[in-house]
């Protein structure tokens, strides 16, 4: 793979954006009440919103003429560099809450970080999703505190979920060859040196929800590279069908 | 999962610094806070909104419809209370 490193690292980010928008964007139409099938859609626009943002700039450092859609619509899943805790299923309603506690109580400090880029475009895109990620950490914490001290089923179930996501989330902290150079030139955040912010947030919230933090066993990895679970494949043929069926249709 | 158990309340938006609040319509929520974020999800996805208060509906007392007759229906006949017999000279302009 000839790509330089920050199309590369642009590339990650907008994937996992535009991926756990698409998870969340299932859930419209069949959330428990409309008021969450309109957060969960408000949420997802959200990252989808991030994820075009994403996919323009990279396809002007790419400089091959892709834009959004192409970037978004005609790569396979081996080429998508989403971190794998973002393509787990949605579960139920505590298992998508979880999920999306998990990544806002890393991605709001991230892209608080990332806001002070040397990157112009990559600060700009970053200093608009910290607001949203701060709603998407607020209102996920509020839900998981009543989840876990609510009924003894909605305890178990929140319960289980984090024990399932668990070994997705030390994915969110690596680094590999892709950006030290970026780090160093001040462009990209090093992951790693947000881990006690996000430890410091995990355990409040775990702590009022009376939900046990997992311990660290054995993690996942991989999505970073292009290594994913089967269930990318399945997003992708979701989100993919109409482009690939018929190629450049439009509205 | 049933909303039947949930508490109604009632949604109040301010548009603009210096606009009253205005009743924009309900959510179902479990307690206050997440009321806020119902309504903020619910009626603020147009840019509307720059302040949200949410209200118990159970806290609103109502006028009876069946009173409408004497609560409202005297007020029809005096007309005198409407500011429409001032001829307002053209310099004031629109108040």
């Amino acid at each position: 793979m000839t790509d330089t490193p920050l199309l590369q690292y642009t590339l990650r980010l907008a994937d996992t954006a535009l991926v756990l928008g698409h998870r969340l964007s299932e859930w419209v139409g069949h959330s428990p009440v409309i008021e969450e099938d309109l957060a969960f859609g408000n949420m997802g626009l959200d990252l989808i919103g991030q994820a075009r943002s994403l996919y323009s700039y990279a396809g002007e450092i790419e400089g091959k003429g892709r834009d959004e859609d192409a970037l978004a619509y005609l790569r396979d899943a081996p080429e998508y560099r989403n971190i794998l805790l973002v393509e787990q299923p949605n579960g139920d309603f505590a298992a998508t809450m979880l999920r999306q506690l998990l990544y806002a109580a890393f991605a709001h400090p991230y892209f608080e970080a990332l806001a002070r880029s040397k990157d112009a475009m990559l600060a700009a895109i970053a200093a608009k999703s910290v607001k949203e990620m701060a709603y998407h950490l607020r209102h996920s914490a509020e839900w998981i505190i009543r989840l876990g001290d609510g009924t003894e089923e909605s305890h178990r179930r929140a319960q289980e979920s984090l024990d399932e996501l668990w070994p997705y989330t030390a994915e969110m902290f690596e680094t590999d060859q892709v950006e030290p150079a970026l780090i160093e030139a001040g462009v990209a955040i090093d992951a790693a040196s947000l881990r006690a912010t996000w430890d410091k947030t995990l355990d409040h919230v775990l702590s009022e929800a009376t939900l046990e933090r997992p311990r660290d066993g054995y993690m996942q990895s991989g999505g970073r590279i292009g290594h994913h679970s089967e269930h990318l494949g399945h997003i992708l043929s979701e989100l993919q069908f109409l482009q690939r069926a018929y190629p450049g249709a439009t509205w | 999962m049933s909303d039947q158990s949930w508490p109604l309340w009632e949604v109040f938006i301010r548009t603009r610094n210096g606009l009253a609040h205005r009743h924009v319509g309900s959510v179902h929520a479990v307690d206050a806070t997440m009321a806020l974020h119902a309504a903020r999800d619910t009626y603020t996805r147009r840019g509307e909104g720059l302040s949200v208060w949410v209200v118990p509906s159970a806290s609103i007392t109502a006028s009876d419809p069946a009173d409408k007759d004497m609560m409202f229906e005297p007020t029809a006949s005096k007309i005198y209370r409407h500011p429409t017999f001032y001829e307002i000279p053209d310099e004031v302009g629109h108040m």
